[in-house]
This record gives C-alpha cells, structure tokens and sequence, in this order.
C-alpha cells in the first residue's frame, strides 16, 4: 500500500481552471490590503454582493432545495413529486422528456424510443394539470428546465394554474428560457438564434407584466461547464450571454431596473471547492458590475446576482458509484459556501440512469444534513476573508472580465456561438480532460487511482427503468384528448399564433389561447417550425 | 487534404488543426477529420469510421471527444452530429464505405435505437460494417445490446485509450475483410 502523495513542491500547481496555487496565502496577497477588501467585498446584502444577495443570508432563510425530477406519464412524476414533497424538499423541478423539449408530441415518429424517458412527456396544457394534480401551485415554487419550447410549456403551466384557480401573479418559480446556452452546449435548440432570441425576449416581456414573482430566465453557465469548459470560460460565458439577453430585452424596449432584479443565473458546482467557492462569489461581483457599470442598474435588486446551483455529474462516476455520495457532498458544500439560493444534488447512480428513489432521497438528505447538523449555514459567506479565497475571487473575477472582453470582441455571446467559437473552447477542453484522465495526470478515486475495490462496491446500482409502454400510453391519450376538441376554437387559435410568430408580435397570449383550445406542444412548436424554419449546428471543429 | 463522398468540407489535419467545419445532419453535408495530409492511403493503412448521435439527445462531449482521439490516432472520422435518424446514419456509413459505425446515446434509448440502426443495417446490405455504441448504458443492457449484433458497448466509465483501441482494432478487422 503507498502513501498517497500530496500535490508536491512543483511551481506548476494549479486550481482546476489553471491559476497557479502557492503553498500558503498571506495579507500580502490582498491588493490595497483590509480596506480595499472591504469594498470589494460589501456586507451581505449590500452591493457588490460578493457576499451575498442578502444579509441574513442562511440565517433569515436556508437555500431552496430543488431535485431535478420528471420522468414517464404525468401520473409517473406527479406521484415523484409528491414523494419528493413528503420528504421535506421544499420546491419542484420538472425534467421534459426529449419530444416535448424539441416540440414533437408523444405519437410523432421523432418522438419514438424518447417518450418519458429523460423527463415527463407534455402534449398538452391538460398533461400540465395532471403532472400538478393535488399540489398547490401558488405555495410551491417550480422551476422548468425547458428553453426551445419555453414559451408553450409556460403557456401550457399559465392554463393548468388557471384551472386549479392559482391567479398567475401568485405563480413563483423559474422557467430556464436559456437558449444561447443551448447552442453553446446542451444542444436542445429547435429555431435558429434569431427568432429564438425573440422568443426568449417575449416571455420576458410577458412575465415582466403578469408574472411578478416568476423567474422568466435563468441565465446558465452549467452546461458549458458540464461540458468541458473550466471556471473562468464558465463565468465569462455566463456573464457575456446575460449581457446579451439584457441587450435583446432593453432593445425590446423593457426597462432594466424592472426585469433585472427577476433574472436568475444557474451555475455548475464542481469539486474544486475553493475554486468553486471563489467563482460563486466573483459571479456576484462582475454581476454588479456590469448590471451598473454597463447597464446603469440603479435599483440594488438589479445588481443582485441570485443562483442555482446544480452540482457537476460529469465528476461523478461509473466506477464504486457509492463513491459519488462524497462527490456530491462536496460540491453541495461548495454551493452553501458559495451562497447559492437553491440546490440540486446529483443521484449517485446517474452515471447509470435516471435516480432511483433511493439516490434520489440520499441527494435530499445530503442536502439537510449540510444544512441542519454541519452548522455551516449559520452565519453568512463564512469564507471571506480568507487569504486564499479572496486572491482566487479576484483572480476568477479578473480571469473572466478578460475573457468577457474577448467575448464581446467577437461581437457578444450571440455572434461568438452562432460562429461555434465557444462551442470549440469546450469540446477541446473536454478531450484534454479525458486525455488527463487516461494519463493519469487528474487523479479520479477508482477510476485511475485505487481502483481495485477488493470485491467492495463492485455491485452496480439497481437500474430504474421507465414502463417501455408509456409511449404507447401517453400517445394514445392525446389522441383521445385531441379527438375530443371543439375544433372551431382551436383551429382560430392556431391560426392567431401563426399570424402573431410571423407579425412579430408578443407570442405569449395566442399560445395560452391555443393552449386553453387544447392544442398540443407539437402544433404550437411547429406553428413556429412555419415560421422559422429550423436550426442546423455548424462546424464542432 | 481529405476528401471524399458527399463531404462538402473536410479539414487539413497536417498541423491538427480544423480548417473548416461540418453541416451535421438534415440537408447539410458532413465533416472528415483525419488523414496524412495530401492523400488518402490506401486501406487498410487508415480506417474509416462513423460517428453519430441517434435520436434527439444532445449530450455530444462524449462522441467529440472519441473523434478527436480517433482523429489523433490516424483514423479518418467521419462525424454526422446529432439528431440523426437510424436510416440516414447507414446510408451515410454505405455511401462513405465507413469500417465501423460509431454510436453515442446518453437518453436511455440505446436499446430500441440500437434495434432500428440493427434493422436499417439489415435492411440496406450493410451487415459487414460493425456497430458500437457508447453511453449511459447499464451492464444488464450492454449484454443485451452485444446479444443483438452490437460490435462492442462503452457505458459510462470507459477510458478513453481503451476505446479507441477497441474502435480501431474493429475498424481494421473489418478493412481487412
């Protein structure tokens, strides 16, 4: 058995982004020494917010603890979710399945092999009531990871609260609406980058009206960095698209200091703790700045940078998954210390498939005993002053400042990924990573080091497998559904939405009204398809 | 420079690095990467292989990532991209006489995609050519997958040295044929 050896002596010794690491931190390493530090810093609550949005930060409320969940029929995830609910997590996230993200219903050929499988399958507004049934949706905040479709899915949500007698300005939540991240990484575009913007921008505008406690954005750095981007290119890449939608809602003549202080970002939290804990803080801090430096916020809600974090699976493991129980640990503490308002934690088994309820439950309790037995959430941004975190803040702050510059030289994130440059930083930063991996040069736990268990954790975990009909099931039930329609209604409806998408007018109200005349996803989505046309990705390389 | 088939662009890869890229997928054309620069060698001496995503997932880190390796080790890549229905993929591997069929899902849908790329394969005398597929694939599956004619599985948790062997050892065998 061999001692495991430290990092060593060698100068070259970096943080996962690739800033150099000395072997100990002093007062000399903060710029202008304490006073300067106090004003970068501010108190919680108070600009720039490197310490947090607000001042009582865990002490006045703890972080909103949100498992990503939705799987099968929307009988499948509405009984998930009233597990999840049952076990003190404390709001919902909806997973869609592929067909209802690209705006195929169940029955569509494309949709074949993928209902229910990612996420729950939507056709229709009346899916939305079922995958809520019996849960209160003006006292639950739901996030909807949903960006091409986002405008149906919020109209088909508006349609299920409205049935439930939930008034829209009582809705809180959060409705991802991130598309530049889409072609940048996770790959779920539909329309291409302009018309997709417009659509971005008018549920903006739409929610700016009728839905003052919904988030109609989350401005998300996640995926990029899920895959393969570092801290720094996550952070740019973040603030550089936020920049860019504000510009596309200010154009749309929205005011700043009005849809500002409802944008919500979402951030990866891997296991570079203090790295990580540094660029939740710095992302705060360049917020600031450019919400008043470059956008003129004069509202303090404005400049206030609010996240969620979910943490990394692609740090997570196929090898001992067991092991991924303190992976995720460790980045949930990440996010804490970084001050994140809401959490996800990833299942130990995702390396497999979608989480059993078992991993699922596991992630939860992660989350509760972070909060209730580490004492870690008693007192606010417990990391600062930290030589160490301090000098990574700046570092990480000034790192990505740099790299926004380059950003906008290349025109801003709209035109840097519709030229596939980003696209290219990450794919290249994701096979030096697996090259590391393979050499052995980035140590992974039962993977390139100690891998041998000795018989322990060679089990895989139990597969959770979706009902193989549920296709068949859900596809069948939009038949009926959609065989039992006033066709008069619903076909004015859909021909209101094709005149507003060509017209250039806000989508939103012909899309509840198509979706309270029970039109399906795929209508509303190819209602758009006519419109737009279609996106093709360009050069990967 | 390499070029052949329907590719409408291709890249030098004399420096290892991209000239221009690929239209992936409905109405574009598609990208080759790899190649000794000025010619194509004869086979066996560089095998061919098709990369593709099948179905709607997006998760591509994984199949760039075993282009680039394959793409260093000497193969020439012939990469389609995403959203790639079964039948276009084996038309494509037919029209660009490809070695080996490479195919990353990460939705849980590597099963019946699997069965349909199987059955287009069948279907359009493309049998010779090996399919192998990659992804978030539970051992139970990946048995399952190797009992229906799949060349080779790499679920989660693969290194990367050991697939690009595995690749290219099947890519040659089946030059060689």
């Amino acid at each position: 058995m061999t001692e495991p050896k430290g990092p060593g002596a060698a100068s070259s010794i970096t943080t996962e982004s690739g800033i150099p690491v000395a072997v100990v931190y002093t007062a000399e390493d903060l710029p202008g020494g304490e006073p300067a530090l106090a004003r970068r810093l501010g108190r919680p609550g108070e600009p720039p917010f490197t310490r947090g949005p607000y001042p009582t930060m865990y002490r006045g409320q703890l972080w909103t603890m949100r498992q990503f969940a939705g799987f099968g029929a929307p009988e499948d995830t509405n009984e998930r979710f009233r597990f999840l609910l049952g076990q003190g997590q404390t709001a919902l996230s909806v997973a869609f399945d592929l067909p209802t993200q690209l705006g195929y219903d169940s029955g569509h050929p494309m949709a074949a092999a993928e209902v229910g499988r990612v996420g729950v399958a939507i056709d229709t507004a009346a899916d939305m009531c079922d995958v809520f049934a019996g849960i209160p949706l003006d006292q639950v905040s739901v996030n909807f990871t949903i960006n091409a479709t986002a405008p149906i899915i919020l109209a088909a949500y508006l349609v299920a609260a409205e049935r439930s007698g939930v008034p829209w300005r009582a809705l809180t939540g959060t409705l991802q609406n991130d598309i530049l991240k889409e072609f940048l990484a996770r790959k779920a575009y539909l329309y291409p980058p302009g018309p997709s913007l417009r659509l971005v921008t008018d549920v903006v505008e739409f929610s700016s009206r009728e839905l003052p406690r919904f988030n109609p954005i989350s401005v998300t750095g996640y995926h990029a960095r899920e895959a393969g981007c570092d801290a720094v290119q996550e952070l740019a890449l973040t603030m550089a698209s936020a920049a860019a939608y504000c510009e596309a809602f200010l154009a749309r003549g929205l005011d700043f200091d009005t849809f500002a202080p409802r944008l919500s970002f979402h951030f990866a939290t891997t296991l570079d703790l203090f790295e990580e804990v540094a660029k939740l803080r710095a992302a705060r801090r360049i917020w600031y700045r450019v919400a008043t430096g470059r956008f003129g916020a004069t509202a303090p809600a404005a400049a206030r940078l609010r996240f969620f974090s979910g943490n990394s699976g692609t740090t997570l493991t196929a090898q001992q998954p067991l092991n991924n129980v303190i992976r995720s640990t460790l980045q949930c503490l990440g996010a804490v210390l970084g001050g994140a308002q809401s959490i996800h934690v990833m299942g130990y088994d995702e390396a497999y498939e979608i989480p059993t309820e078992e991993a699922v439950t596991l992630s939860l309790r992660t989350q509760q005993i972070i909060a209730l037995e580490s004492g870690v959430a008693r007192t606010a941004d417990p990391l600062a002053g930290s030589y160490y975190v301090e000098r990574l803040t700046d570092e990480l702050e000034a790192r990505a400042t740099n790299l926004m510059g380059d950003i906008d030289a290349l025109g801003g994130a709209a035109a840097a990924i519709e030229a596939g440059i980003p696209q290219r930083w990450i794919a290249e930063s994701a096979y030096r990573a697996e090259q590391e991996l393979a050499s052995g040069a980035r140590p992974k736990v039962g993977v390139n080091v100690y891998a041998d268990t000795g018989g322990a954790q060679e089990a895989t975990p139990e597969a959770f497998e979706v009902d193989p009909l549920v296709g068949a099931r859900q596809a069948e039930r939009t038949r009926a559904r959609v065989a039992a329609r006033d066709p008069g209604p619903h076909a004015s409806a859909l021909s209101r939405l094709a005149g507003d998408a060509r017209s250039g007018r806000n989508v939103m109200p012909a899309l509840i009204g198509a979706a309270r005349a029970g039109a399906t996803v795929g209508e509303m989505a190819d209602a758009f398809r006519d419109a737009f046309g279609e996106f093709t990705e360009p050069a990967p390389w | 420079m390499t070029a052949s088939g329907p590719a409408e662009r291709s890249w030098d890869s004399r420096d290892g690095r991209p000239e221009a890229g690929h239209g992936a997928g409905r109405g574009g054309g598609w990208g080759h990467a790899g190649g000794s620069g000025g010619v194509v060698p004869p086979r066996p001496a560089q095998p061919r292989i098709l990369l593709a995503k099948p179905g709607l997932d997006g998760h591509d880190r994984g199949l760039k990532v075993i282009a680039f390796a394959l793409r260093d080790a000497g193969a020439e890549v012939i990469y389609l991209g995403l959203r790639q229905s079964p039948a276009a993929i084996v038309a494509a591997a037919v029209a660009e006489d490809a070695d080996l069929i490479g195919i990353s899902v990460l939705s849980g849908a590597h099963l019946p995609l699997a069965g349909r790329i199987l059955a287009q394969r069948a279907e359009q005398g493309a049998g010779h050519i090996p399919v192998v597929m990659g992804g978030t694939i539970p051992a139970a599956h990946a048995d399952q997958l190797r009992e229906m004619g799949v060349a080779a599985v790499y679920p989660a948790g693969s290194l990367l040295p050991e697939v690009v062997d595995g690749l290219l050892g099947l890519a040659a065998q089946r030059a060689a044929t």
